[in-house]
């Protein structure tokens, strides 16, 4: 397949089926991949697609900065499509983050500015808000409730998913920003009726919900819980576990936060299977293992890198 | 009928510094209430007039509530329930 441009390139990625992870011939899973994408991850169909929706909208001009809290894969992706476009970029990055994020980001030419490991993303968050009001000449595009982030998924991941698999019974998805399943789900609903939304929302250790006050939580203005129809949360343990067998059954080498889905595929799948069910399960590969190798989960037993990941932003 | 009880960090001043305790009742929200009886205070820190506080995520064995029947949702012997505040992923 040939493009113009790496930027051109984002998207239509693969879907592959998976014959030995499937419980039958009649429940089948599917694995949407998205570490195909030119950065390894699917933040790059958001992060593309946030930018020229702030180019369109006259808020992005040649040379300005872009601000952006992110625990890493939308940084890497915005920062690839910054340096292509000429703008600068700066991140606020949860400091309990893999170094491969920071050296990539870093490659890109992208600022990091560190938040606190307590509170994770949250932290991340509270503190590009400040540092915007500082700012006011830079533009943040604010993933977390920016449109174009589930727009991106509405346009493209869900019509590519649909017609790669007509008959698509379920749905599965990490829950962060919640802008792929937002979008993927809208779009999927609208077209098969009785589909199942399903998200897998990543269960970290202790101190990522060291927040001060329960009221001091937050939820992405993206998400609309009728969208879903389950969801799941999702133990380091579990993620890391089924990260193995995705690699040991399939082949496919994913980063953490796939093994999470990966569980909540696994369980539909045996739901479906249990009560004689045709089931075409498609879930999302979010990235490839590389940027999580240092980590420790793909080494030693499931209690090491457990122990390695607690306090860790796995996904 | 004994339900595992999961407490997050900011809530375990009210369960003595204690992150599992022990419920019972039929429903989530008889579990939540019998807690109230040993840990006073805790009960309006995950409910209020609506339900679930919005912030607050409570999980059947790794199920999120909301989709299943909210604080009347069914328990039974041996389940596990998770009680966790709302944290930004991404």
């Amino acid at each position: 397949m040939r493009f113009e441009s790496l930027l051109d390139s984002v998207g239509h990625t693969p879907l592959i089926g998976l014959p030995r992870l499937s419980p039958s011939a009649d429940v089948r899973l599917w694995a949407k991949m998205e570490d195909r994408n030119p950065t390894g991850s699917i933040k790059d169909r958001a992060a593309l697609r946030m930018i020229e929706q702030a180019e369109a909208d006259g808020l992005l001009r040649p040379g300005c900065t872009i601000l952006e809290p992110t625990s890493g894969n939308t940084g890497i992706s915005l920062a690839m499509a910054a340096r292509l476009k000429g703008y600068r970029l700066v991140v606020v990055m949860p400091e309990n983050t893999s170094v491969e994020r920071r050296q990539l980001l870093h490659m890109y030419g992208a600022s990091i500015h560190f938040s606190p490991a307590a509170g994770g993303s949250n932290e991340a968050v509270r503190v590009a808000k400040v540092m915007a009001e500082e700012h006011p000449d830079w533009v943040m595009l604010y993933q977390y409730g920016n449109p174009a982030n589930s727009l991106a998924h509405y346009e493209t991941t869900g019509p590519e998913i649909l017609a790669d698999l007509p008959t698509i019974t379920h749905f599965v998805a990490g829950l962060g920003t919640t802008g792929t399943l937002m979008g993927t789900g809208r779009f999927l609903r609208e077209h098969v009726p009785g589909i199942e939304i399903i998200a897998a929302e990543p269960r970290y250790g202790e101190v990522v919900y060291g927040l001060r006050n329960i009221d001091e939580g937050f939820i992405p203005e993206l998400y609309d819980e009728s969208v879903l129809t389950t969801r799941y949360s999702v133990a380091a343990r579990d993620a890391v576990r089924r990260t193995r067998e995705l690699l040991d059954l399939e082949g496919i080498f994913a980063g953490i936060s796939t093994g999470g889905i990966v569980h909540a595929a696994l369980g539909a799948a045996a739901k479906a299977h249990k009560e004689g069910r045709k089931a075409d399960i498609a879930f999302i590969v979010c990235d490839g293992g590389w940027k999580y190798l240092s980590t420790g989960a793909y080494e030693g037993t499931l209690d090491d890198a457990e122990d390695a990941l607690d306090g860790e932003l796995w996904a | 009928m004994a339900i595992e009880v999961r407490i997050p960090t900011i809530l375990r001043n009210y369960t003595d510094g204690a992150k599992i305790v022990e419920g019972s009742g039929a429903t989530l929200a008889e579990v939540l209430a019998d807690l109230e009886t040993r840990y006073t205070g805790i009960h309006e820190r995950i409910v209020d007039e609506a339900g679930l506080r919005r912030f607050v995520n409570v999980y059947l064995n790794d199920e999120d509530v909301r989709f299943l029947d909210g604080i009347n949702t069914a328990v039974s012997d041996g389940d596990v329930v998770t009680v966790l505040p709302a944290v930004a992923g991404g």
